[in-house]
């Protein structure tokens, strides 16, 4: 623990702690721009130089191991000297363009020129120029402004994995640029754009829409994939303009994945803001009073065995609580959160929960991935099992389709008999995961939710119980949950009650006509043919494929426009805020399902947010622990491995990332970005 | 370009190995300019994009990592460059000692300006800094070799003597 002086103040560090950390410690900020505690030290733009007594020239603190009784001054006359001297090189090629380029108003350089930049330039020539490059459809850039700091070819390589960012020439003629022009392939690229001290790297879809001061910024979670990573959402007059990521270093860190990021955009078109009402084949803008008075009709019109509800993949927990006590309240067994089909996750919280922890990834010491994708499932998450790979090489292996996921992978084959051979220990990763002090096995919703999903369920628990990965200090046994809305969905118990239909049970019966009520609550991942006979109530925000053969669209708030709660896949509730009010008639989810019932003549026992979360919270006391991790779960028995397998392989789940949802099939954004993937 | 034995045929492949040798096998990346190097002596004098790839491949490296090497390190070329690869020292030592007259001598006898191949390939004139000789400067690189305290008239004679079909 060496101590040395900061402007003259005593402070003692951490062995190996830098100059320019032990000054934040004794809260001195130092300019930067190449630096950046998530990536590796640059040293390179020279703007964090200090000045070291008895040394004769400045120093970068970036670059700089603290040693004993170091003096470092901040404040000095020479640093002053020195950061002018650096930002006036810095400048000298930096176009004079603030007034045209969107980091305006949230650049460093732009901040730091304040304190350390000339009034006038000294510099009579003529400036560089550099041709622009097509990072694809999320980053634009203006390449005259970069600064070569490399911050953004170190996070292509280093965090995302996918060096396909480089920097190229030297000297005057350095220039950064992609491997092949007109896409990044990573899930994460949008995040070079945070990383971009200067306006070189800039969001695409976001150019020239606002500027930062014009925007209301309000602390949200994304819900686009199972993660529940931080979110802030910046909106202007009732429109999400863009989604930064927050830190939050047990989820997302700082990074957040491109549809995360970037869908954005189509929570403003083909949206549902008023009800709708089929008559004679065609939709009929109607009153919600017209609209609310036919379901009720419909639903007390048929018998509770022939009636069910279905919640869809984006849905909080208010909205799913709200339409559960409905059909309760009216005696209907058949109501399911698992639109996908899975047939796991009643009972036993350990059995679909991520119980390792996001953060507990940064222990694991050997991984066994069964039937999942982490890199298109959950980007960020996959982001930490390679840092975790790269720290320290542990080992990998997965069952499922080969797919490059930015880290070697020992392949172990893409079929479930893979997994048999491993629960009956006769596979020789049993060896590696048996040695592994921490081992974590990954189970992929897209796995369990499969015909069979029971027994993969039961030989995975297998798999990690013979290994010692569930025990009072740690439990390795993690399913990674693609969807936002399912663990929450599970944690409520929405599945079937005795005698009642699950979404697969569901689909066959509305096929041999033994459906005449179904109630999807922004459910769109099942295919509405099926319920051509069934009285069909769709309530969600877009006009998507839920919608198609619905016989009323009630008008739903999306994420961004209502406070609810999501439940990650590590079962840790989290809660989304509004940016602004739902376009039109549209309402907050759970205030349907209360609205209905009060038609009905049956009112729920609440009618307001408060009332309604005491009701879940009663029933279960976590869900109101916002923000924290569930109590752990035991890993009791589950899954019926006893079962038949069903020899097929693996398959992709998420064959297209940018388009999973209702909000992501209709951005633009997307669209291009699928197509970008395609055509590179 | 696939494998190694297209990337370094024949004795090559032993010589590769002998590189690979001085480093520990962790740290096999770190053979990267010698291998280049190599590969660029038995490609023409440059490095066509492929071969790049190829020794990036051979040493388990992203591409993007070598190319910027490539680019980085003014002794790699991405382009074809002449048989005689003529390289003027411009910095300050050699410019004082008289390099505008040794470029000039050059350009003229070529005909070509700096960066430029003569048509026939057998020459490519760039400009370079410093190369480290400057005692005795002016110096001009040709190839392997250093020519120092050169002058117009030197620069001239030498080009005329390398002209033609012979092997220099
Ligand atoms: S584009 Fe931005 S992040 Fe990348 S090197 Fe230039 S200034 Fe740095
Ligand atoms: S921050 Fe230290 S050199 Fe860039
Ligand atoms: S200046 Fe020409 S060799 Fe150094």
């Amino acid at each position: 623990m060496p101590k040395l002086s900061i402007d003259g103040t005593e402070v003692e560090v951490a062995d190996g702690t830098t100059v320019l950390r032990a000054c934040e410690q004794a809260g001195v900020e130092i300019p930067r721009f190449c630096f950046h505690e998530r990536l590796s030290i640059a040293g390179n733009c020279r703007m964090c130089l200090v000045e070291q007594v008895g040394v004769p020239k400045p120093v970068a603190s970036c670059a700089m191991p603290v040693t004993e009784g170091m003096q470092i001054l901040t404040q000095s006359e020479r640093v002053q000297a020195a950061r002018e001297g650096v930002m006036e090189f810095l400048l000298v090629n930096h176009p004079l363009d603030c007034p045209i380029c969107d980091q305006g108003g949230e650049c460093d350089l732009q901040d730091q020129a304040l304190y350390y930049g000339r009034v006038r330039s000294r510099f009579r020539e003529a400036k560089r120029a550099v041709s622009d490059k097509d990072f694809g459809p999320l980053v634009k850039t203006v390449m005259t402004r970069c600064i070569h700091c490399t911050r953004c070819v170190r996070f292509m390589d280093e965090v995302a994995g996918v060096p396909e960012l480089g920097t190229m020439g030297r000297g005057e003629d350095m220039e950064i640029v992609a491997a092949l022009e007109g896409c990044l392939h990573s899930e994460l690229a949008g995040n070079v754009v945070d990383l971009c001290p200067v306006g070189a790297l800039t969001s695409k879809p976001y150019a020239f829409a606002a500027r930062p001061w014009e925007l209301s910024h309000t602390e949200s979670v994304d819900v686009l994939d199972g993660a529940g990573s931080a979110i802030r959402i910046d909106a202007r007059d009732g429109r999400v303009l863009r989604v930064l990521p927050r830190v939050n270093e047990d989820i997302n860190e700082e990074w957040i994945g491109d549809r995360s990021r970037h869908a954005v955009d189509g929570l403003a078109v083909r949206r549902l803001d008023q009800p709708w009402l089929r008559r004679n084949g065609a939709f009929e803008p109607v009153s919600w009073d017209a609209a609310l008075a036919a379901v009720a009709t419909a639903l007390q019109d048929a018998a509770p065995a022939r009636t069910a509800a279905l919640a869809g993949d984006l849905v909080g927990l208010e909205g799913m609580a709200a339409l559960a006590d409905l059909m309760r309240a009216r005696g209907v067994a058949s109501v399911d959160c698992r639109q996908d089909g899975g047939a796991v996750g009643a009972g036993v919280p350990a059995s679909w929960r991520f119980n390792a922890t996001i953060a507990g990834i940064d222990r694991a010491d050997a991984v066994l991935l069964v039937g999942t994708n982490p890199r298109r499932e959950a980007p960020v998450i996959n982001a930490r099992i390679r840092r975790r790979w790269r720290a320290t090489g542990i080992p990998i292996a997965r069952i499922g389709p080969a797919i490059d996921l930015t880290y070697p992978v020992t392949e172990l084959g893409d079929g479930p008999d893979a997994l048999a051979e491993l629960a009956r220990g006769t596979h020789p990763f049993v060896a590696a995961l048996g040695q592994a002090r921490y081992p974590l096995i990954v189970v992929g919703s897209g796995a369990l939710a499969r015909a069979d999903g029971a027994v993969i369920l039961g030989l995975a628990r297998q798999v990690a119980e013979a290994a010692d990965a569930a025990r009072a200090d740690w439990n390795g046994f993690s399913v990674l949950q693609r969807c936002a809305a399912r663990a929450g969905g599970l944690e409520l118990g929405m599945v079937p009650a005795e005698g009642g239909l699950d979404s697969r049970g569901m689909v066959s019966a509305a096929n041999e006509g033994g459906l005449d009520f179904l109630y999807l609550l922004g459910a769109d991942e099942i295919d509405p043919e099926a319920f051509r006979d069934t009285f069909t109530v769709y309530q969600g925000h877009h006009a998507d494929r839920g919608a198609r053969r619905a016989d009323v669209l009630l008008p739903a708030a999306a994420y961004t426009e209502q406070e609810a709660t999501y439940v990650n896949t590590e079962g840790r509730p989290q809660r989304a805020r509004p940016a602004h009010p739902p376009p039109g008639g549209a309402r907050p989810d759970w205030k349907i399902p209360v609205a209905l019932a009060a038609r009905m003549g049956s009112p729920l026992p609440y009618d307001s947010l408060a009332g309604l979360w005491r009701r879940i919270e009663a029933a279960h006391p976590h869900l109101a622990e916002i923000g924290q991790l569930p109590p752990p779960a035991p890993l009791t028995s589950f899954g019926d491995a006893g079962g038949e397998l069903d020899g097929a392989p693996f398959t992709e789940v998420v064959p297209d990332y940018y388009r999973t949802c209702p909000i992501s099939r209709a951005s633009a954004t997307m669209a291009a970005c699928a197509r970008a993937v395609a055509d590179a | 370009m696939t494998g190694d034995a297209d990337l370094f045929p024949g004795p090559d492949r032993d010589e590769a190995e002998r590189i690979l040798g001085r480093y520990p096998q962790e740290h096999r990346q770190s053979a990267v300019l010698p291998l280049l190097d190599l590969a660029q002596r038995r490609h023409g004098g440059w490095l066509p994009a492929a071969v790049v790839d190829a020794v990036g491949d051979y040493l388990g490296m992203p591409s993007m990592r070598v190319r910027e090497l490539v680019t980085f390190y003014s002794m790699f070329h991405d382009r074809p460059v002449g048989r005689y690869l003529v390289q003027v020292c411009r910095t300050t030592p050699c410019w004082l000692r008289g390099s505008d007259e040794v470029l000039a001598a050059a350009r003229q006898e070529l005909g070509i300006a700096p960066g430029e191949t003569t048509p026939d390939g057998d020459f490519t004139l760039i400009e370079v800094e410093c190369l480290g000789a400057c005692a005795d400067a002016p110096v001009v690189q040709i190839n392997d070799d250093f020519h120092e305290r050169l002058d117009g008239g030197q620069m001239r004679a030498w080009i005329h003597a390398h002209r033609g079909p012979k092997e220099g």
